[in-house]
């Protein structure tokens, strides 16, 4: 696709944990649990509240179709009273502030004079004060991919979906950075490039929460004739491409299905009709279940319901999204009918009952009476938007990178001040004092120039969740090459090995290395140590354990009694010997001692009994 | 500048537009397009444009015929409260009207009236507001109200509970409400305990209680009695706690099927009775420890004195003699507890043997804030310094219990 022909514009926004030690308005760690150790739980209902200006947010508006607006949430013994929404905030936390402006500074940003922390209106159960509180910080940054940075926000996560309507309160409060670019990207490549550079900035912090979940990005996609839709919460940035040339074919296929409704002369009449008695004798099953069944004719709308818009998706699957927020499982269209248990015959009765023409569609959605008759007026409501093409819309990412509408694009209405938190000044003073680390992409030459390693190692640490660790491990003065190849491939052939690496505390893998760097154990013996770390044991005491070097005499004495059971062995090989004997002494030493040190002591007994 | 004009300022080299909200901290505090607000130096500043009037909504609900007949009388607090977009605070300035715009559902439960005696801060409130609201609740049920609601912040509610209780006899419910989480975020405590409030308003109890989230869930209101309720937490939704007796009755929600129990008093007990007169010299001190006895001295020429004392009813030995200068000076001082739980007993230690020698009447199991209302009320109506005692060691609105429950 000819994606400058199209006019094709993208920005994106990244929101990124920060790996403070406290959340944003609160004093609780930011540390993620299983909900199964959870020690409370509670439930609330949310409503849509006017805006400070008396407005309902129109996203918020949406939201309430739902039927039942219970949220249920899991709180845990590092959780409090805030994130229940029973205590005010605490200020905002100076190191989450510290950290959003340090990133500003890297973008070349300006910071406001002023932070004002302001509350946005979400009430999807996600937060459980039905907002979530969020302060612009700083605005106006370039960065060499091209892009302009718009904003930098600082926001507290939202709480994580356990499922359903259940949701757990460890997430919550978390600090997380928004980036916002300007809609500068013109091809999906340059998506992702932007994307992957900003990402780099944000890790050269060695400040920022690491794996799964800890990086979301929306992006804003539009095309000349289309319009602005965002996308929310694309976690891998290897699909970030993919999405935008999906979101682009979506939008070129609406365009072209308006063409042809508008060349068909199409359209949608303002009323439905009950069609459950057609059905009193259906066979099939979800019909046979409806208390209600409610019909629309679209008239000139054949075929063009079942049109595949994006791999996977049709209209008819756009339209059946708008019937889903009220509750209903989803619609029937004569596109797809006869099928799921409905007969020809069926299709054809309705088809008459509704007075359908050749050229026309009728869709049906059945349920509950209350639950059918929201889903056939927002059926009504986005088969009228057909006409316009592409609706402004916020929509989420399903796997493989198309999307599914979740709610209309909110607008400022959602936004009122946060009383509880003050104001934050930022000061000339402040700003000046502030540091910018040094980036990923310097890390990598300077490991590669200054470390001597390997230029991939180079590359590796750099972008490793474990780089701060690796770095202080060479201020305290472990070799580049043992903390490298520690923190890389002993890691990760352990983790695979069913070793629960992650709970490894950087102190005591540095306290390890500097046993084994202090002759107190044996490089070789780290993997072994290692897991008896991790099942609890401090690195001292394992050393004693599992491991606890050997001195120089009794090593001499080791080797002796194995030189002298080998002696013919010996004779007969000379120093040839040395290779198979190496392996013994290994492994009765069991990686108590350097592997250097026995081959020097080795070749010494050697050469004394030859 | 006035809030609401449209603003453009220079920053980092580009221009914002915007819209001028206030001033803060000498910075002028702009929205901007997407809603955010910043703060930046009022020389970088323009006005482009005047403020768009703002519409102010009034009305939006409509009362159903054949309804309940219900007050509500509102004192201002936080289930009546609106953010001050210019001072950023939260402040009372809702009327009854504006309640129920702000708690839908509430038509459907009854025909309301509405007053505002007053529209405070609940650390505001005075005698001569519970002097007024008594009256206003009497006037109303003399009217014919079947239930009557009090809007109140929820800080001192249980104190304008308590002295309601004993102003008012009431032959309907009369229930005091409030909101722990302002009505204007999602979340707010306010629509849940509203309804229930309303559902209370219009059962078969009859005194004066407090109405207000049972559990930290949405799950039921807790119906206290108006003298022995307290609040006992700063923030959370279910601070409010009945002490040394059951609670009232529930109403769950969303049903709100009101559920009372054996001892809560019913509707039409009672004929209406004002006796709004109290004494406002009357005081409440707690006794701690190395408490200097000059703090007593200087409660002389009150009427009246509560002392929440520690444990059964103490304070130093050298308090004693302070106290009973004031009782001799024609001062009426009752010991409470600053337990809150349990009885007062000056029969077991020495200093207080000393106390009821002193001639400090000992104020059984009563709160000390109820026992402070009381006093002021008793005080208000009786001069006779036995009658006063003789009252004060009576149950009058459930305030004082004879056997301490086990609560098991």
């Amino acid at each position: 696709m000819d994606y400058k022909k199209l006019g094709l514009k993208a920005g994106i926004e990244i929101h990124q944990q920060l790996n403070t030690k406290e959340k944003l308005f609160c004093h609780c760690p930011t540390l993620l649990r299983d909900a199964e150790e959870r020690n409370g739980e509670f439930f609330r209902y949310l409503r849509a509240t006017e805006s400070e200006m008396g407005k309902i947010d129109r996203a918020a508006e949406e939201e309430m179709k739902k039927e039942n607006r219970a949220y249920t949430y899991y709180a845990y013994d590092t959780t409090c009273l805030v994130e229940n929404d029973e205590e005010p905030p605490a200020p905002m936390n100076p190191e989450a502030i510290e950290l959003s402006m340090t990133l500003a500074k890297m973008l070349g940003m300006t910071a406001v004079e002023q932070i004002h922390v302001m509350r946005k209106l979400v009430i999807d159960g996600s937060n459980t004060s039905g907002f979530q509180r969020t302060a612009l910080v700083a605005l106006n940054g370039k960065i060499p991919a091209g892009a302009v940075i718009e904003s930098i926000c600082l926001e507290e996560e939202a709480a994580q979906r356990v499922e359903g309507d259940i949701f757990s309160l460890d997430r919550l409060g978390i600090p997380l950075a928004e980036i916002t670019t300007g809609p500068d990207m013109k091809t999906p490549e340059e998506v992702k490039e932007v994307a992957a550079y900003i990402g780099m900035i944000l890790r050269s912090t060695g400040r920022v929460k690491r794996g799964l979940g800890t990086i979301r990005q929306d992006v804003n996609i539009s095309i000349r004739e289309g319009a602005r839709v965002e996308i929310k919460g694309v976690q891998d940035l290897s699909l970030i491409e993919e999405v935008v040339k999906r979101e682009v074919l979506r939008q070129v296929n609406l365009l072209e299905i308006r063409a042809e409704l508008i060349r068909r002369g199409a359209s949608v009449p303002e009323d439905y009709t009950d069609v459950t008695s057609v059905f009193s004798e259906t066979g099939s099953s979800i019909l046979k279940k409806a208390k209600t069944i409610l019909a629309v004719n679209l008239r000139g709308f054949a075929g063009l319901v079942g049109r595949e818009v994006q791999p996977g998706r049709r209209l008819g699957s756009e339209i059946s999204d708008y019937a889903k927020k009220c509750g209903v499982g989803g619609l029937f269209h004569t596109d797809e009918l006869p099928a799921y248990g409905v007969t020809e015959e069926e299709v054809a009765a309705l088809r008459s009952f509704v007075g359908a023409a050749d050229d026309d569609c009728v869709i049906i959605v059945a349920d509950k009476k209350k639950r059918a008759e929201c889903a056939i007026s927002q059926i009504i409501k986005r088969s009228k938007m057909a006409f316009e093409g592409v609706p402004e819309e916020t929509r989420k990412m399903l796997e493989e990178g198309s999307t599914a509408y979740m709610r209309p694009l909110p607008g400022a209405a959602r936004m009122y001040p946060e009383t509880d938190v003050f104001p934050v000044e930022i000061t000339g003073e402040y700003w000046d004092s502030l540091e910018i680390p040094e980036l990923l992409t310097a890390k990598e030459e300077r490991f590669k120039n200054e470390l001597n390693l390997d230029a991939a190692v180079a590359k590796q640490m750099a972008y490793s969740p474990r780089m701060p660790l690796f770095e202080r491990m060479i201020r305290e003065g472990i070799k580049a090459n043992l903390a490298s190849r520690t923190l890389l491939a002993t890691l990760r052939e352990l983790y695979r090995d069913g070793v629960d690496t992650y709970s490894l505390s950087d102190d005591s893998l540095l306290e390890l290395l500097k046993l084994v760097e202090g002759g107190k154990a044996a490089k070789e013996a780290i993997p072994d140590l290692i897991r008896a770390i991790s099942k609890g044991m401090s690195p001292a005491d394992a050393v004693e354990s599992v491991a606890p070097g050997i001195s120089e005499e009794e090593l001499t004495g080791i080797i002796q009694t194995i030189i002298g059971e080998r002696k013919d062995f010996i004779k007969e090989q000379g120093m040839r010997s040395l290779g198979p004997l190496m392996g013994v002494v290994m492994k009765e030493a069991r990686g108590r001692a350097d592997g250097k040190v026995i081959s020097e002591i080795l070749k010494r007994e050697i050469q004394s009994v030859l | 500048m006035d809030s609401g004009d449209r603003v453009s300022c220079s920053y980092a080299g580009s221009m914002l537009e915007g819209t001028y909200i206030t001033k803060r901290d000498g910075k002028a505090v702009i929205k901007l397009g997407n809603g955010y607000n910043i703060g930046v130096s009022f020389d970088a500043v323009t006005k482009t444009g005047d403020a768009e009037k703002r519409e102010v909504v009034k009305g939006g609900f409509t009362q159903e015929e054949g309804l309940p007949d219900l007050a509500i009388v509102s004192t201002g607090g936080t289930i009546a409260s609106k953010i001050d977009y210019r001072t950023g605070a939260v402040t009372s300035q809702f009327e009854a009207e504006d309640i129920m715009r702000a708690i839908p559902g509430l038509a459907s439960i009854g025909n309301f009236t509405s007053h505002v005696p007053a529209t405070i801060l609940s650390e505001n409130m005075t005698a001569s507001i519970w002097r007024e609201l008594a009256s206003t609740i009497y006037s109303e049920i003399e009217s014919g109200v079947e239930g009557v609601i009090v809007t109140h912040g929820t800080d001192t509610m249980s104190y304008s509970a308590a002295a309601v209780s004993f102003m008012l006899k009431t032959p309907v419910p009369v229930v005091f409400v409030g909101s722990q989480r302002s009505a204007d975020r999602p979340s707010s405590d306010n629509l849940m305990n509203g309804l229930c409030s309303a559902a209370a308003a219009v059962s078969d109890l009859g005194e004066v209680s407090v109405v207000m989230h049972g559990t930290s869930s949405d799950d039921y209101c807790a119906i206290h009695r108006g003298t022995r309720v307290r609040k006992m937490h700063t923030s959370r939704r279910d601070a409010f706690r009945t002490l040394d007796m059951d609670i009232l009755g529930k109403v769950d929600y969303p049903s709100l099927k009101v559920s009372l129990n054996k001892h809560a008093g019913r509707r039409g007990s009672f004929e209406p009775e004002l006796h709004a007169d109290l004494e406002e010299k009357v005081g409440l001190v707690q006794f701690y420890p190395g408490m200097n006895p000059d703090l007593i001295r200087s409660y002389d020429g009150y009427a009246g004195l509560v002392v929440a004392g520690s444990g059964l009813g103490h304070t130093s030995s050298a308090c004693i003699e302070p106290l009973r200068e004031l009782v001799s000076s024609g001062t009426t001082v009752v010991m409470t507890s600053q337990c809150l739980n349990g009885r007062v007993c000056d029969r077991v230690y020495d200093t207080g043997r000393d106390l009821i020698e002193a001639g400090v009447i000992e104020g059984v199991d009563m709160l000390p804030e109820v026992a402070m209302v009381k006093l002021m009320w008793v005080l208000g109506m009786e001069d006779d310094k036995e009658k006063v005692r003789e009252l004060m060691l009576s149950d009058l609105r459930g305030e004082l219990g004879g056997c301490t429950p086990h609560g098991l």
